[in-house]
């Protein structure tokens, strides 16, 4: 099923607002074998947490399996650091679609705001809806 | 602590890091990223994968996490790469690595361009592949 074209320059509905905790920081940071503490600079992949989940209800409205999704491209683009205490959100938009291949290409991008709606970071995905096989 | 000094044309030195299913499930957790193509061989293999590969963003944050070790945790200002080829990660003991290696390529307006390149290494085959395209990092200097 290919993705319909009118997404583009559609933007999806806010995420609920996320506090960054050090708790949360410590623990993705452990996950790739850093120790963080207090004080420590929150890894730059951060935002991710939030992306993911405006991706997620991304793909659940234009009902896409997550399974059929690959990862093309991410690129992360700050106007600050990320710090604990922060409440963010990510608000998704479709910037591209094409298709190669029987594959659709799309071009997200979320930007990451906090409480006072300042942007903190752009973030853009690109991800490759991998056609199922023609039996 | 690093003794790195980020000047233009500085080599940075390689880091490699284990990637086991052990470490794709905590990444899963912790993310919050529970697509099962990086985690169920089954349903990774149904949707035409090799098998289990790792999350883009496990293997971006390895890099994340080399960049802030060469520069004691520089503020990034931007950070970016396409996913060319999967981190396939077989369901054994040594799983596989990920290589880090990174050029600096200009130091100006306050900022250090790093450009990086992203290796895996297959523990049984032992052969190296590219795994990121253009992975480039800017940061704060």
């Amino acid at each position: 099923m290919a993705v319909d074209g009118s997404l583009v320059g559609r933007a999806f509905p806010p995420t609920r607002p996320y506090r960054v905790t050090d708790e949360k920081v410590r623990e993705l940071a452990a996950a790739t074998g850093m120790s963080w503490e207090s004080g420590d600079r929150v890894p730059a992949t951060f935002p991710i947490v939030l992306a993911f989940d405006a991706m997620n209800a991304f793909l659940e409205d234009v009902e896409v399996e997550l399974s059929r999704i690959v990862h093309g491209e991410q690129k992360f683009s700050y106007v600050r650091p990320i710090a604990p205490g922060d409440v963010l959100t990510a608000t998704l938009s479709v910037a591209s679609l094409r298709q190669i291949g029987g594959n659709d290409i799309i071009g997200t991008v979320s930007e990451i705001t906090d409480e006072s709606g300042a942007l903190v970071c752009t973030t853009s995905a690109t991800l490759v809806h991998r056609a199922a096989e023609v039996a | 602590m690093s003794d790195t000094v980020l000047e233009a044309g500085a080599e940075l030195a390689p880091k490699t890091y284990p990637v086991t299913r052990a470490s794709l499930v905590r990444y899963a957790g912790a993310s919050g990223d529970f697509n099962p193509i990086h985690w169920s061989d089954r349903i990774a293999t149904a949707v035409g994968l090799p098998g289990v590969i790792a999350h883009g963003m496990f293997t971006m944050a390895l890099v994340a996490r080399a960049v802030s070790e060469w520069t004691d945790g520089a503020e990034v200002v931007d950070f970016g790469a396409k996913f060319t080829n999967p981190v396939v990660v077989p369901d054994d003991e040594e799983g596989t690595s990920v290589t880090i290696s990174g050029t600096v390529k200009s130091v100006e307006d306050g900022l250090a361009t790093i450009a990086l390149t992203v290796v895996s290494t297959g523990s049984t085959t032992g052969e190296s592949q590219k795994v990121l395209g253009m992975p480039k990092v800017s940061v704060r200097v």
